[in-house]
């Protein structure tokens, strides 16, 4: 994988992460460019894209977009399934995950997609295993924060 | 802002965020985010000493508010600070800010290195994580020097816990992308590939990806990874859906497990031993079986990771394109999925049959789906389903079918995307021209391609129907009706009338019985077109006039009075005032018999004649040593074309000019090169234009500029410049499409034993993968010569046009005579020194005919070119052309006399070559041998 984005429907980024090197310049143009292609796509319109010399996976829940950017030889559908898992695992971690919890605990996000993925492969599929050691950094901060704001839909 | 939590959980960047939310304007956020910067600095500033917990909140402000967008140039040393904490939370915000914030200063670097060495030793798993985790996340080349060595070890070992092995695996393979070089995984090899039978299964999912990776860079070194990884999926395969609890998903067992381990497999041919590969043939059996049984949920997540699995398995069924049942079957589960509600299923479904027509166990099966595909390419609503719909079609494309796919794709393209038209016109042409068996459907299709996305057409595609109806005389008379029809319409594309103007010119006759199309009626048809058409078509309608002339000469009168008008003969372009003037005055006083000659009818094009490799067929002996290179390159060329078996012919329209393609004599001198601007061009442009590849490699011994290579794609131009020993050589990139290209990449190579005699260094300007439609780019390679050579480099480019991956081969033109100093000499100094070299291996000679006209000039300007100073009144006999120059290696100079004697009465030569060096004596001569 190449990178992941997480947008809302507003166009507002919430989180990204690059697993190739790239200018802050370059990041930039491309979020931009591929936000606009990809909030201009009607809601029964496939999942994968091509876009650059990349393949793109994308799906929604409830306001926000998750984008992946694979290469060539990549499995569309099992990444479809990386975004799902990765959901879930916000998910249990918040307990219905919404917008709001990945605003404002932007850094606990970042923290459970490095235990999911590392360099932009999977590192481990289990949930037992990811959140294992997600919350083990908890023990030490008990940081609950509870919203049911915008609820995404599982 | 939602409920707070208690504790450390950072209220003041909870307040922040939320105070960034209420921001209504971005001046306003602006302001906020100032005042949060001074407020952070001060802090960092003050005397007093910040605890951990105040030092982990504003470095983490800080990361959200670059996150938002905004720079941030501080920071950086409290975060380090951080990774020497105590505290899990701490460090791992500490670690979370350097790996999104890499920040290049030295001396930082250093310190972070020295955190995660402490970390990486420290045997606690979760901080031995972090710090894997952070060097994957920055991966650069200070972080691979510092620990590649490192962390094979740790991967390795017995007592590594599972979850840093995964960290390890995965952090390996990020250095492994980044810097190679650094990672060596010589005795760690077979270890790794063990991992593949870990009992952890994260474990195996970790490290499936280095092996994968490590494997195709080093496939021999990993063979053995294909039995353990049979194996392993043979076993997950046959589980039971609950077996493997958590890496069951959704009733799937380990679906990424299992895609990985079949992207491994890709990685190699059919296994050689006939156990593991029945064994193999089984597990793929099973999951097309799967594929049949009802699923076990309703829920996408069951179906996608069941069909990744699946979808995996016919790509590795495809790749070893060797067991036609397999093959068969794939198919038609893909013709099931072809029809299925899910989009993203027809969409992969489409693109993955469309590596399947090109076997040929499943070409037939696909073919069976045609109507599917027919009708997705009319009903799909998503533009990138029609996409794949389209490829499929022209993938699928033979004889049988080819008549109803060109329809359905002409019909499509009159509604078609902008942005896929220009590939779909190269399509359509391709097929066409390639599954024509009458060629009255072929010229129908291009002037309809023309009609309906005239635009789209490029030079080469009407170039081709022109050659083929000259070429072709029972297609003659009906193509001189059907342009004669297409005209009428009141709105017509510039480039019908191109082809109607040639057309015409040629073959008005054919239809000028008619009184509908009498001559005069042509004329006045064509004329009104004039004053609409560019400069270059008018050139060309002014060359159809005066052919009319020729043709009908009762339209001589009104033809002349044209010419003779003051927009024509006064006209501020050179190129159509010197037509004008030139015809006007060839039509007054040449005689009828005069007249006939110089504008005969074209006569045909050498059909695939003029292809480097006809021509170089033709002339075995040392000059064709690169016959079988340049034959491949012009395959591959072939195919960037999109043309199968003829792929080439495309380029057959640069046919070798006949000495009446040089109509009127208009372009005296010197054949045009290629990179003259093709604007203004005549007809004869129909040679000269591809013409470019024609030459190739050889046409550059005598000259360090031009065209190297050029299809309908992509432009290749070269400038070079050489001085003693060394040489830098421009390359420009030219893309001819309105489409990008993507993953552009090139390498160069030299083959052989070459390495030791050029070393080149090559460089990139604009490390773009993508060079946008119509842009072009620029590399630079510098070239040494150690020694003398005899072979060129290689130029290998591969790019992704419009999905299909277009992979071309081209030698570069670098060759001994580009390091050639010229030595100025008088007669007396030449023959003493010819004479010295007089050992029998020191001379090379070659007797041969001419290739070209023996103009004095041309073969002045040639010897020039070659690098030589050219003596003049040192040969006795003043038609001879003497010349000396020392070639300038890095290991030594080697002194070349030349001689040639030109015999005009016999039209040949004799070439002599002598040098202190008997390899270069020989080189010399064979490259020599082909310029004259």
């Amino acid at each position: 994988m190449r990178f992941m984005l997480l947008f809302s429907r507003q166009g507002k980024l919430r989180l990204q992460k690059w697993y190739t090197a790239t200018a802050e310049r370059d990041k930039k143009k491309m979020v931009r460019e591929l936000m606009q292609v990809v909030l201009a796509r009607k809601p029964k319109m496939c999942s994968f894209l091509e876009w650059r010399d990349l393949k793109i996976v994308y799906k929604r829940y409830a306001s926000l977009y998750f984008c992946c950017a694979v290469e060539e030889q990549d499995n569309e559908l099992i990444t479809l399934e990386v975004i799902h898992r990765f959901v879930e695992l916000l998910d249990k971690y918040f307990g219905s995950v919404c917008e709001l919890d990945i605003i404002f605990n932007f850094e606990k996000a970042y923290f459970i997609l490095d235990e999911f993925l590392m360099g932009g492969e999977i590192q481990d599929t289990s949930k037992k295993s990811v959140l294992k050691a997600i919350e083990q950094a908890d023990l030490l901060q008990e940081v609950l924060i509870y919203c049911y704001i915008d609820q995404v839909d599982l | 802002m939602p409920a707070v939590s208690k504790g450390d959980g950072m209220r003041g960047l909870a307040v922040f965020i939320s105070d960034i939310r209420n921001c209504k304007s971005k001046e306003a956020e602006i302001k906020r985010i100032n005042k949060e910067l001074a407020n952070i600095r001060s802090k960092f500033k003050g005397d007093k000493a910040l605890d951990g917990y105040s030092k982990k909140k504003y470095v983490c402000k800080l990361l959200f508010i670059f996150l938002l967008g905004h720079d941030i140039d501080f920071g950086h040393m409290e975060a380090v600070n951080l990774l020497s904490s105590n505290k899990y939370t701490e460090k791992q915000i500490g670690y979370l800010f350097i790996s999104v914030l890499v920040n290049s200063n030295s001396e930082l670097i250093r310190l972070i290195n020295n955190a995660i060495k402490n970390d990486l030793s420290s045997r606690n798993p979760t901080f031995m994580c972090l710090a894997l985790h952070c060097i994957a996340n920055v991966g650069s080349r200070e972080m691979a020097e510092a620990f590649a060595g490192e962390i094979p070890r740790i991967l390795v070992a017995g007592d590594t816990m599972d979850s840093v092995k995964q960290s390890a695996a995965l952090c390996l393979l990020r250095l492994y992308k980044t810097s190679p070089d650094l990672v060596l995984m010589g005795e760690w090899t077979s270890r790794v590939v063990h991992l593949l039978n870990d009992q952890h299964m994260g474990v195996v999912t970790a490290a499936i990806s280095l092996i994968t990776c490590l494997s195709q860079k080093n496939p021999d070194e990993f063979k053995t990874c294909v039995s353990l990884a049979v194996s392993r999926l043979s076993r997950i395969v046959s589980s039971a859906s609950t077996d493997l609890q958590d890496y069951t998903y959704y009733f799937v067992p380990a679906p990424w497990l299992s895609c990985k381990l079949l992207r491994l497999l890709q990685c190699y041919p059919p296994p050689e031993d006939g156990a593991v590969k029945g064994r193999l043939v089984e597990c793929l059996e099973t999951i097309l079986n799967k594929a049949q049984e009802p699923p076990k949920s309703k829920k996408v997540q069951h179906s996608n990771a069941k069909n990744a699995i699946l979808f995996e398995a016919i790509s590795l069924i495809i790749h070893y394109d060797s067991e036609p049942n397999l093959l068969v079957r794939a198919c038609n589960q893909l013709g099931q999925f072809l029809q299925h509600r899910e989009t993203n299923l027809r969409y992969l479904a489409l693109e993955s049959m469309c590596t399947l027509a090109s076997s040929e166990f499943s070409h037939e099966a696909v073919k069976t789906h045609i109507e599917t595909v027919i009708n997705a390419l009319k009903t799909e609503r998503d533009v990138s389903v029609r996409q794949r719909a389209a490829d499929l079609l022209y993938a699928m494309c033979d004889r049988s079918n080819a008549k109803q796919i060109v329809a359905e794709m002409l019909s499509y393209l009159e509604t078609a995307d902008y942005s896929i038209r220009e590939e779909m016109v190269l399509k359509v042409a391709i097929l066409a021209e390639k599954y024509a068996v009458d060629y009255s459907w072929y010229v129908d299709t291009i002037l309809n391609l023309i009609r309906i996305a005239g635009d789209y057409v490029s030079e080469e595609v009407w170039y081709r129907v022109i050659q083929i109806v000259i070429n072709r005389d029972d297609v003659q008379g009906y193509a001189a009706k059907t342009v004669f029809e297409a005209l009428q319409a009141p709105a017509c594309h510039e480039n019908m009338v191109k082809v109607g103007g040639y057309i015409l010119g040629e073959f008005g006759n054919l239809i000028a019985g008619d009184p509908r199309s009498s001559p005069l009626v042509q004329f006045n048809l064509l004329h009104s077109k004039f004053h609409l058409c560019s400069v270059p078509t008018r050139a060309l309608l002014l060359s159809a006039y005066i052919k009319f002339i020729n043709l009908f000469p009762e339209t001589k009168s009104t033809i002349q009075e044209v010419l003779r008008s003051d927009s024509q003969i006064r006209n501020s372009d050179v190129e159509l005032q010197q037509r004008a003037v030139e015809y006007l005055k060839l039509s007054s006083i040449a005689s009828t018999d005069v007249l006939a000659t110089v504008l005969e009818e074209m006569p045909p094009f050498p059909e695939r004649e003029s292809s480097i490799l006809a021509k170089l067929k033709k002339k075995k002996g040392p000059g064709a040593v690169s016959v079988n290179e340049l034959e491949e390159g012009k395959r591959e060329g072939g195919e960037l074309n999109g043309g199968g078996e003829r792929g080439g012919d495309s380029s057959a329209i640069a046919s070798t000019p006949s000495p009446s393609a040089d109509l009127l004599g208009l372009r005296a001198g010197p054949p045009v090169t290629a990179a003259a601007p093709s604007a203004g061009s005549l007809l004869v442009d129909v040679f000269s234009e591809a013409g470019v590849n024609d030459d190739g490699f050889l046409r550059f011994v005598c000259k360090n500029n031009g065209v190297l290579f050029e299809n309908q794609l992509l432009q290749i131009g070269i400038k070079s410049e050489y001085r003693q020993n060394l040489g830098r050589m421009y390359l420009f990139y030219g893309n001819k499409t309105s489409v990008q290209f993507v993953t552009f990449t090139t390498t160069v190579t030299c083959p052989g034993e070459l390495q030791s005699h050029i070393l080149h260094i090559h460089t990139w300007n604009s490390l773009e993968p993508l060079i946008e439609g119509g842009a072009q780019v620029q590399q630079v390679i510098n070239i040494e010569c150690l020694t003398d050579f005899s072979d060129a480099p290689l130029l290998n480019i591969k790019f992704r046009y419009g999905g299909a991956l277009q992979n071309l081969t081209l030698k570069l033109p670098v060759t001994i005579n580009k390091f050639f100093q010229p030595t100025e000499m008088a007669s007396h100094d030449f023959f003493q020194r010819w004479k010295q070299l007089s050992l029998p291996q020191q001379e090379a000679q070659k007797i041969f005919k001419a290739n070209h006209a023996m103009d004095t000039e041309v073969l002045k300007a040639k010897l020039l070119g070659l690098g030589m100073a050219l003596l003049e009144n040192v040969d006795p006999n003043p038609e001879n052309f003497v010349c000396a120059g020392v070639i300038q290696t890095k290991a030594q100079q080697v002194g070349s006399l030349l001689r040639l004697e030109p015999n005009a009465q016999a039209q040949m030569y004799r070439l002599t070559v002598r040098s202190s060096k008997d390899t270069v004596s020989k080189r010399l001569c064979e490259l020599l041998a082909e310029q004259f």
